[in-house]
């Protein structure tokens, strides 16, 4: 059992002075175990918020390296990581920051055929993911391993977060059957992103996350929080479970996982 | 009044200042049962009323805030039930 010492009461005092947290919910937060998929925009935010957070151990599934391109948002990584792979830069840069996190690096694509097995060893997972196909994927395999899941994403000034509690609410594929075809979606080179956009998505999931760690408040389980930065707008829409879901639904079709096609390497 | 309450447990935080003497109250509380009984001891002035106003802010009972012999702030403050 985790014991606080003089530095973790320093070092966490903001969190346990707060009546929701307290020395009991920053044990829970150390105890927690959080899988990330994709260490990039979304990805380096909350690595770096959940592991200042105390976070005990998290996951990074990501194969890519670090590009000149992505620091333009990616805050985890820096001018010394590129060419690095983001996984291993990502859990220097945290080892630098706390101690107390164990950070597990996943230098791989997540695939039907290792994502369950990944997923198995983690308590909440983090999408973070630039893809249809592995979004789609990451949805049916925490409803399938019955796992929670922080679903976001962004494009240019938009950006979407929504909480997927297996079959307490709505999951991604209740809202979009299936993926769009490879040639209606944007080129992902050509559509770009403002900077900051993910920051402040990847920082409303890490605060979903820390919320399902402690158990308290009301998660965007059944609400998509939209963002539209250039009206500075945040509206939530209502979204319902749907019983005919083909993966969570009351007779589910999907009961193993599937690749779809990849159409989009950029990582956003 | 300190001597009449059955006390679960005592928390010297002598030398700690604000907001830390809060901070392990707070650790202290989270260890006793519903309405047990903590004595606390400091010497941070401020902290004599900035830890009984946080500990009724949480819902606990603050019974007695005294000096001691030795010139420090004595709190005895009961868990919420």
């Amino acid at each position: 059992m985790f014991e606080f010492t003089e530095d973790h009461i320093k070092r966490y005092s903001r969190h346990i002075l707060l009546p929701e947290v307290g020395g009991i919910g920053q044990k829970k937060i150390y105890d927690a175990k959080v899988l990330l998929v994709g260490a990039g925009g979304i990805g380096a935010p909350v690595a770096y918020y959940l592991a200042a957070a105390g976070v005990g151990t998290i996951g990074i599934i990501d194969e890519d390296t670090v590009e000149l391109s992505n620091l333009q948002r990616q805050i985890i990584h820096s001018m010394d990581d590129l060419g690095k792979e983001k996984a291993i830069s990502a859990k220097e840069t945290i080892e630098k920051l706390n101690t107390d996190v164990t950070v597990v690096t996943h230098l791989e694509r997540a695939s039907s055929a290792n994502i369950m097995d990944i997923i198995s060893k983690y308590d909440i997972v983090v999408d973070g993911s630039d893809n249809f196909p592995t979004r789609y994927l990451i949805n049916d395999a925490c409803i399938l391993s019955n796992k929670p899941l922080s679903s976001g994403a962004v494009f240019r000034f938009n950006g979407q977060v929504m909480t997927i509690v297996p079959h307490e609410g709505p999951c991604y594929r209740c809202l979009y059957r299936e993926p769009p075809p490879p040639d209606m979606t944007a080129s992902c080179q050509e559509a770009g992103v403002l900077g900051v956009l993910p920051g402040t998505i990847g920082l409303l999931q890490a605060t979903e996350v820390l919320k399902l760690i402690i158990g308290q408040g009301d998660l965007l389980c059944g609400r998509m929080l939209n963002y539209e930065a250039l009206e500075m707008d945040f509206r939530k829409i209502k979204v319902n479970r749907n019983p005919s879901c083909a993966v969570c639904g009351d007779n589910p079709t999907i009961t193993e996982l599937d690749d779809y096609e990849a159409f989009c390497q950029m990582k956003f | 009044m300190s001597d009449q309450v059955n006390i679960d447990k005592e928390l010297n935080i002598k030398g700690e200042v604000c907001p830390y003497t809060f901070v392990k109250t707070k650790l202290a509380m989270e260890t006793l049962s519903p309405g047990q009984v903590l004595k606390i001891i400091l010497d941070h002035d401020p902290a004599s009323v900035n830890v009984p106003k946080s500990l009724r802010g949480e819902g606990h009972e603050v019974l007695d805030l005294s000096k001691n012999e030795n010139d420090d702030w004595v709190i005895i403050v009961q868990k919420k039930r």
